[in-house]
Parts: C-alpha cells; structure tokens; sequence
C-alpha cells in the first residue's frame, strides 16, 4: 500500500516535471509560426531520444494510473463498504478530495490531444508541417478550446493538492518548510493553468492567427 | 486464621535481597507448561502479563474494555516517584520509603514500602528504555518535578499524562508477547467469580461483554489486577467502567479484604455541576506546584473572584501549613477544603468549592513558561467548565480518587488464597491510611515488573501442572452462581433503573463516610445501605437480555457488588476509632483539627472475612510494626 | 435546552440498521454529549425500550474509548476534544443532531455506536513497540535525549488510539494512528535499531486489516482529539521507504 503510494508520488514527480517543461515549449507559440514550428522540429530531430522520452512518459503515466487504480479500489470499494448518512469534510481542499475524478478526466483529456495533434485524428484540420497551423485551425473550434480551458483547470486541481502532496508520501514534511511546499504547488498549479489555457484563449480571442 | 505476611528477615535493606535469593526458581523449560490468568490490563496487570510473558509462561490477560490500551492507569496525570536523586537534592531511597511511610500515616508495612523505594528506580529505567517520552531538560537528562508530601524533586513525567505514556509503555510490552503467541488477550471479558479448587485458586468464571456467553478458564495462578473501588461512590474520578466485582468475588470465594475504609480524596477536582453529573474531573496534584488556593474571608462572598482583593482573601493552606503551603498530602488539603466549605467560604454556584489561582505564577513565570508546565490540563479545564484558567482561577473540590484498601496480600503478593495473587491498586498495598501523589503508577509497576514474576515462580515451583479442566465441578457451580445472579438481576423487572440506585448508594457513602466520619453518622449509612439493597433486588429494572451485549446489565452486577462493598467499607469505618490518612472520624481530632492516631490500639492492618450471606464478617489484625519510621503525628506545618 | 437527536440504531453486526429519532428536553448546557446519552438511556430503559450501546470508560479524553460522529464529523464540531468532554454549549437551542458510528471495514459495527477496532491493536502488535524485555534497561539518564526530540515524541505519543482519523478519511486509513506510533517511537535513540524494520511490520499489518490508503487530505489532523500532525504521517512513509531498502 505504502508501496504503491510511492509509485504514485515518483510517477507523479516525473509527470508533473513534464507538464512545465511541455507549457513552457508551448507558450513558444506566442513568438510567432517560424519560432514554434522550429521548435516542435527540434523535439523530433532525434528519433532515439524522442522515443525514449516517450516510452519514459508512457512507464510514468501507466504506473501512475496503475498506483491509483489499485488504491482507488481499496480506498474507495474496500476500507468503507458502507458510508455515512451525514459526512463533513473541514479542512481538507476540494482538490484533495477530487482527486480520483480530476485524474482520469485529465488522463482522457490527454489521449484526445493527442489524437489531435500528434496522430491527427481529432477532426480538426492537420498538417505534419505546421504545427503552428495546427494549433490555431484547433483551437479556432470552439467548444474544443473551451474543453482544453476545462481541462487545464481539472490539471491544475489535481496538481493543486498532487504537487506537495507527493513530498508527503516520499516522507518529506517539516512544519516550516511543508507550509511553503504547499504555496509552491498552488502557485504552480495555477501558473500552470493560466500558461496553459493562454492559448486557447488567445486563439480564440484572435490574439494568435 | 492466623495472618503470615512473610516478610523476611534481616535488615530492612537486604530483606528483598534475601527473598530473591530464598525464592524456588521455575526451570526455563518448564514454564511454559504453567498457566497464568491475568485480570485487568492496567499498569500493574499488563506490566505483570507482559513480563511473564517473556518469561515464558502462557498467559492469558483478561479486560473489560475493546483494548487493554484503555485500563484507567492511563488517566494518572501527574507523574512517577523514583530515588533517582537526579536533582541532587537530598532523595535517597531511604526518604522515599521514610516519605511514603509517614505520608500513609504510619498504617503501611515497612518491609514492602522500603522494597518499593529501592524498585522505583529501576522503573524508570525500564519505562525509558522501552521509549516512554519522559520530559527532558536541554541537555538531555531526565526532568523531574515536586510533588505533595515530599520536599525534594523526585517526581518524572511526561506533560500531564504520564499514567498514559507508562501503561502505553507496558501495554506496546504486553502487544509484543501477544504477537509472539505467549499472551493471549481476552478484552471486552469481564471475570465475574473466582474458582478455587482444593484451597487454591485455580482459574475463573468470565462474561463475554459482547455476547453475553459465560466462560470458564483454568489456570496454575490467578492474578488480580484490577483496580479500587472508588466507583462504590458512584461520583469519583474513576472511569465509568472501574468496578470492584474481580476483587469482590475474591473476598467472598475467601480471600481477606483489608483496610476498606482507607480511601482517598483528591482535593483537587472539577466541582460537580449537575444531578446528570457522570464523573468527576481529576485536575493533576502538579498544579498546587504553582497554584495557589485560596476562599474568601468574608462568608458567602459572591463577588467575582477578581474583584476580591487580596487582604481579602484567606491562603488556608499555606497560613495552617507555612512548611509545605499548597503541597500538604491529599488528605489534609481535601479536608482543610471541606472545612472552608463547611464554615461558608466555599465558591461558585453550590458554594462547594475553593479557587486554585494562577495569577502569581503567571505574573512569575509568564504565561509561556506556566502553559508549558500545565497548558493541557488548562485547555481541559475550560473545555469542561468554559472558564479560561489564565484569566480566572480554576474552582476545585475534593473528589474520591483511589481506594488504599484492597485484597489482603503477604509480602509475597499473595492473598489469603494460595495461588491468587493480587497487584496494583486492587490490594491493600503500601500507601497505608494515604497515598502519596505519584506513588500510584510507582506501586503498580514494581508489583507488576519486578516484584510479582519473581513471586509467582516462586509459588509455581511448587505447584506441579495437574491437567485440570474446565469441567471440574468447582466450575460448574461457580458458573451457576454467576447466571443465578444475572437471572435475579433481569428479573426483579422492577421500577428505577441501576444507575439511580448506583447514585443513591454513592450519596450515602459520601455523605456519612466521605471526608469526614462519625460513629453516629457511620451507623445510620449502614441501615440506609441494607434498607436501599433490599429495594435494589426487588425493585431495579435491568431490562434486555443475558445473552446480548448488555451495558445496563454489566452495572447492575457491579452494583449488587458495590452493596456489599459499601457496607463492609462502612463496618470497617466504624471499627476504627481513630483518625489516620484518608480515613477521618470526627471524634478523633487534636484541638487543631488534625487527625488523631491511637497507635497503642489501631496499629494494625484491618483484615475481614467473608463468613456467608447476612453474616457479619470476622475481624484479622496484622499488626504492624515501625522499626525505622518511628510514628508520630504528622506535622506538615 | 431542546435537541433532536438522529440516532444510528443496530441491533448487531449483521442486522441492518437504520437512524432513529428522539426528541430530548430539558438538557443543560453543561452536560457532556455523554451524559445527555446517559440521560436519553435511563429514560429509554424505564419505557422499557433498548438503550443506545455507545463506548465510553474514563470521560475525562484519555482513554479512547469513545467516540462517534455528530453531523458528519469525528467527535464533533469542537477541534481537540473527546466526545465524553464536548459540552452541550457548542450546540444551538432546538439543533437537530447526527449519532454515527465510525464506519470502516476495519471497525466493524458491534451495536449501535460501538465498534470494534481491535485491527488498531493488532496494528501495535506488528511492530509497535521497543523490544525491551523486563529487567534489562540501562540507567534511565545513560542515553541523552535532547528536548526538542522529547518534546515531538510526546506531541505523538499522545494518541488515544480512538479511531476518530480512521472514521474522518474518506479512504478510511489507519496512517494517522500508525504514524503517530512510529514517530513516537522513531524520534527516540531508544526507538533506532528496529526503526525501519517497524515501520514495515506496521505497515504491512495495516495493509492486511484492509484499511485504506492516505491521499494526505488532512481530515484527520483536523478532528484528532490530541492534534497529531501530519508530518508523523511523512515520518512513517519515510521509515517504510528506508525500511525498503534497507531490511532484507
């Protein structure tokens, strides 16, 4: 159980290693078609080390939702077959408490995009060459760029409580560094969200053609 | 019957020594072919099943509560006694025996008080090493306190729950041997008779507090250790589930119940608020350290305490007793509360209570320093009454607290039958006529580590395993008894229920044979006791079933118990006509008000026999002897 | 003072239970929610009907025996506090008041509000402890302990073993209490040889008694009645990762 707990928290740190890194790649966007397309070529020059991310990500993602499923059925089937008839909860976050539901809503959320961009099968217009393009022919639809807004928030829930609450399980906390882990995760999370929904948004506000 | 308390012979200081010595050794190989019933979970109880336990005896420790987590040592808040002379301030083992000697009022044996002080120092050691949390000073070393009735600092602690801190100490000792299969643990079991077979105890008769099932268990040895009787008051600051009914059977299956009418007030408790009222609150002794106590002078003086100046108000304790103030023992600080009290001075709504104020300490030591020492004993108190103790003072009063009186038992640990040992607060044990603060957790764990394994080998060696069961005769009838008492108890079917007569009870005794006694008084609660048994059995109302789990049941046959209780408590009360320790007859006194002794007379450990339903009980004296104490009248002034 | 009480009423561990209803006066604002059940009781006892089962032993918050939720939360709306020492002050003239008892599959229902949470013994038995036999201690002053570790010891020694974090997770897990335990223990010298090798015993024991995972939410901390903190929680993930590695 403790076991699997650590799973969760390593995958996690790793996952969320790669969200920033992603956002920070994507807010490229802003500095115009030849700068982001230079960009998205550059990820794939090397096939080798492109793969190796992938299958890295791939073993992070796969443990991460293996982690969660396995307590997920002891936690919400097993420990408490009946539940109360009235519950309050008084400290804890709605972050904390949703984590179950953000996490596979995000993990769907993910395979969409990259049905989308990636594998381009996500109904929008694509070409392998312009992945500026693609992006802005995307996100110019707009119920899909309301859903990538929606989306970002549930990833910024889960990283809300996911991103100190993995320091906790790697056994981490101290009572005066725990108190600014958990700023640093909200600060993040939310810096997260805005760096992330900036592009829908610009697109859809005209900012990015 | 002639009472052989087997104290061996030599120098006081050797004598526990030779015992040792002198004691038959069961073969390491052998003992687990003993088995040893353990009754009650407590400090003394689970400290004793856990050491036989790695002893290698099979064991099997019995409790009424889900866990043996939960005897009410854990409630002890103050602290531990040891003649460490850690502070280097004059302790020695010799003054911890000359205090508690002296602090019993001269009504305690010699022999096993001097052996407590020379074990209390290994206790500590043993409590720290198994990782009990003992405050400690900045570099490291063992912090101790002071306590009342002793002038140096001997007392250790851990914040104000160190009873918790040492049962949970020897309740993680007693879950080791459980896991390693040599203790089995039987909780939520209540014993409710002891069987003896050929004049030796040999197992007990239980109830199943879930189901209801009565059970049978035989052991080689049976020890008791399960507690006082403070409950017979019904209010005291016992928990709710401290019963007598181990102990009583034992006296009426033959083993001899002393000095029942020693019983012991805390002076300092949270004052009873209501008629609902279930409990009384200990608030620890530790805060007289710091706390002074105070009435005002003027009688029925309702202004808010703040607003009494201070040429106003009357410090009784330390202008009756300039040597140790606010630290006199328990007795006289809860007497001298009840005559303030009694005289008009007393505080709050019912005028039965005292203050116990803060506000010098604070202004001494700064709220940080005083919050450190007692913040969570504060919190409690104004969680209960909703005064804040950093404001206000606190109002205290004088509430049952423990019961010196117990089983019988020789220096062995042995009651008057072979084969039943009993420990901790259940026996009479070595506070004499008045327990010292801190010297309960003290006592429980020297029975339970370090008197009673060396002990009861001693008694096993002797006693061959026989193969006995279950079935044997002695079994069958106890078993009987025991359903005969419930079948009566569900169906008297009558109109009050256990608890009413429980209050009823309780107010009897603490009226007549509370703080203070007399003969007059003594006599009147006798008849008022029978008067109001014969109207429990005819007229209680149990309701539910025997077999089921039944909380209304498991205090009506403690309540039967506690009948009979009262009125041997109140037998011997009046059988002692003397003023000694907690046990306070008002025509013994000194022009002061202080108690008088008659030790030409009353010298003497008061022993009495069960002779039979309705019988009066027969009178053994132990008398008792001071070689290195020499009574006198104890004088705190 | 008026309060309706909802109380969770089952007969025993297989029968189904249901909450009943029962109207309560004349309470005073002084009484611990125990005693207005000791109350309710009596006069359910006369009318000749079946007493509400509920544990309780010292009522003065140490022992650990009881406790139950009130209106959803582990003994009740007051933070530090037992439900034998929650006053009927904190409620509201005429409030309508919840009695549950703690449920997880590790804590049985046994009758009533009473449960049986024997799997918190059983997690002690595991590992919770120093293995001291009798007798063989060294002075009490040999091994130094500085303050501040006595001091953090204590703050987790201080659990009652009541269950209330296990009732307040939404998973149901015992890491609160078996976190306090190894910090108790981890954060003395005496408590160092079998540090790791405890916390994996605990943990495993935990696992077996079906208790759920922690997800580090904090409803825990929130209603402990002696304010065990999270980080006895970090301490017990860290010994068991150490333990990991290092106990073969």
């Amino acid at each position: 159980m403790n076991g699997k707990k650590a799973v969760m928290a390593v995958s996690g740190f790793a996952l969320f290693g790669f969200v920033n890194v992603h956002m920070l790649g994507n807010l490229q966007v802003f500095l115009g078609r030849e700068a982001f397309n230079r960009y998205a070529e550059l990820l794939r020059a090397e096939p080798a080390l492109l793969w190796a991310a992938r299958i890295v990500l791939l073993t992070m993602v796969i443990l991460h939702i293996w982690a969660s499923w396995k307590l997920m059925v002891l936690n919400k089937l097993r420990a408490r077959p009946v539940g109360y008839v009235m519950k309050r909860s008084i400290v804890s976050s709605y972050a904390s408490r949703t984590m179950y539901w953000s996490g596979p809503i995000v993990g769907a959320f993910v395979i969409y995009h990259l049905m989308q961009f990636t594998w381009g099968v996500g109904g929008t217009s694509h070409d392998p060459k312009d992945p500026y393009g693609n992006v802005v022919h995307g996100f110019q639809v707009i119920p899909i760029a309301i859903a990538y807004v929606v989306a970002m928030g549930l990833l910024m829930l889960h990283l809300y409580h996911g991103a100190w609450s993995m320091f906790q399980t790697l056994g981490v906390n101290h009572p005066r560094y725990t108190p600014l882990l958990k700023r640093f995760a909200q600060v993040v999370s939310i810096g997260l969200f805005l760096g992330f929904s900036s592009i829908p948004a610009s697109v859809m506000a005209g900012l990015i053609q | 019957m002639k009472l052989d308390s087997k104290i061996p012979s030599g120098p006081i200081q050797e004598k526990w020594d030779r015992a040792r010595f002198e004691m038959k050794l069961v073969n390491p190989a052998n003992k687990r072919k003993y088995n040893i019933i353990v009754v009650g979970s407590g400090l003394a109880g689970g400290a004793a099943a856990a050491s036989f336990g790695e002893l290698g005896y099979n064991v099997k420790c019995f409790c009424y509560q889900d866990s043996p987590r939960r005897a009410h040592s854990i409630a002890a808040q103050g602290g531990i006694n040891a003649a460490k002379n850690y502070q280097n301030d004059g302790d020695s083992i010799y003054r911890l025996f000359y205090d508690t000697v002296k602090g019993g009022d001269f009504r305690a044996r010699e022999a096993n008080v001097y052996r407590l002080a020379q074990i209390s120092v290994n206790i500590i050691d043993q409590c720290v090493a198994q990782g009990v949390p003992f405050a400690r000073e900045y570099g490291g070393t063992l912090s101790n306190r002071s306590f009342g009735g002793a002038q140096v600092s001997r007392t250790f602690y851990a914040r104000g729950q160190t009873g918790q801190q040492l049962l949970l100490g020897a309740y993680q000792a007693l879950m080791r041997q459980v896991d390693s299969g040599s203790v089995t643990m039987f909780p939520r079991t209540e014993m409710v008779d002891l069987v003896v077979v050929d004049g030796r105890a040999r197992g007990i008769v239980t109830r199943n507090l879930i189901s209801g099932k009565i059970e049978s268990h035989v052991a080689d040895a049976v020890v008791l250790g399960t507690g006082g009787y403070g409950n017979v008051f019904y209010l005291s600051t016992n928990a709710k589930g401290s019963n007598a009914t181990a102990i009583w059977r034992a006296y009426k299956r033959g083993a001899l119940f002393a000095n029942p009418c020693f019983t012991q007030i805390h002076p300092t408790c949270i004052p009873v608020s209501g008629d609902y009222q279930s409990k009384l609150t200990l608030m620890s002794e530790s805060l007289r350290n710091d706390g002074r106590i105070w009435v005002p002078l003027a009688k029925g003086d309702t202004r808010p305490p703040m607003q009494i100046p201070e040429n106003e108000r009357d410090y009784y304790l330390e202008r009756r007793y300039p040597a140790f103030g606010n630290l006199v023992p328990r007795d006289i600080a809860s007497r001298a509360a009840k005559q303030v009290c009694d005289e008009g001075h007393g505080v709050g709504s019912t005028g039965l209570g005292v203050y116990l104020d803060f506000s010098d300490a604070i202004q001494r030591l700064g709220n940080s320093v005083v919050a450190d020492r007692y913040g969570n004993l504060f919190k409690m108190y104004e969680r209960i009454t909703g005064d804040n103790p950093y404001e206000v003072p606190m109002r205290i009063f004088p509430a049952i607290h423990y019961t010196m009186g117990g089983l019988w038992v020789d220096y062995q640990l042995q009651s008057t039958i072979p084969g039943l040992f009993v420990i901790g607060e259940a026996n009479f044990s070595d506070h004499g006529a008045n327990r010292l603060g801190a010297s309960a957790l003290m006592q429980g764990l020297s029975d339970g580590y370090f008197v009673l394994p060396y002990t009861i080998g001693n008694y096993l060696a002797a006693a061959r395993p026989d193969g006995l069961d279950a079935n044997h005769a002695q079994f069958r009838e106890a078993e009987e008894n025991v359903n005969r008492i419930t079948q009566r108890l569900l169906a008297a079917n009558g109109q009050r229920t256990v608890d009413s007569f429980h209050r009823e009870l309780g107010k009897i005794l603490w009226d007549y044979c509370g703080m203070a006694r007399n003969a007059e008084g003594l006599r009147l609660a006798l008849g008022k006791i029978r008067e109001l048994r014969e109207e429990y059995w005819k007229n209680v109302l149990v309701g539910g079933e025997a077999e089921d789990l039944n909380q209304s049941l498991e205090r009506a046959g403690r309540v039967a118990d506690y009948f009979e209780l009262a009125e041997l408590l109140v037998t011997d009360a009046l059988a002692r006509n003397e003023s000694c320790g907690g046990h306070f007859r008002e025509e013994f006194q000194t022009p002061e008000g202080e108690a008088l002794r008659d030790d030409a007379n009353y010298s003497y450990v008061a022993a009495w026999e069960y002779k039979g339903p309705n019988q009066e009980p027969e009178l053994h004296k132990e008398p008792l002897e001071f070689e290195h104490v020499h009574p006198s009248q104890r004088s705190y002034k | 003072m008026k309060l309706i009480l909802h109380i969770w009423r089952q007969k025993n561990p297989s029968a189904p239970g249901k909450m009943m209803r029962y109207p309560m006066d004349n309470l005073s604002h002084e009484m611990s929610v125990l005693e207005m059940l000791d109350v309710l009781n009596e006069q359910l006892i006369v009318k000749g009907e079946r007493p509400v089962t509920f544990e309780h032993d010292c009522r003065e918050g140490i022992c650990g025996s009881c406790g139950f939720m009130i209106n959803g939360v582990a003994h009740g709306p007051m933070p530090a506090t037992t439900v034998c020492q929650l006053t009927l002050r904190h409620f509201k003239d005429g409030e309508e008041v919840y009695l549950e008892p703690w449920r997880a599959h590790a804590f049985p229902i046994l009758k009533d509000l009473m449960v049986n949470r024997s799997a918190l013994d059983r997690i002690i038995a595991a590992g919770g402890y120093i293995s001291v036999p009798t007798g063989s201690a060294p002075d009490g002053n040999t091994i130094p302990v500085g303050k501040g570790d006595a001091d953090r010891s204590m703050d987790a020694a201080a659990c009652i073993g009541c269950g209330a974090c296990v009732a307040a997770c939404p998973n149901a897990s015992a890491a609160l209490f078996t976190g306090a335990k190894i910090a108790h223990l981890g954060l003395l010298p005496q408590g160092q040889p079998e540090r790791n090798k405890r916390a994996l015993k605990m943990v495993a024991q935990v696992t077996r008694e079906l208790f759920g995972s922690c997800s580090n939410i904090g409803e825990c901390e929130a209603v402990c009645p002696k304010e065990i903190r999270l980080e006895a929680i970090a301490r017990m993930n860290r010994d068991f990762l150490a333990g990991s590695w290092t106990e073969r």
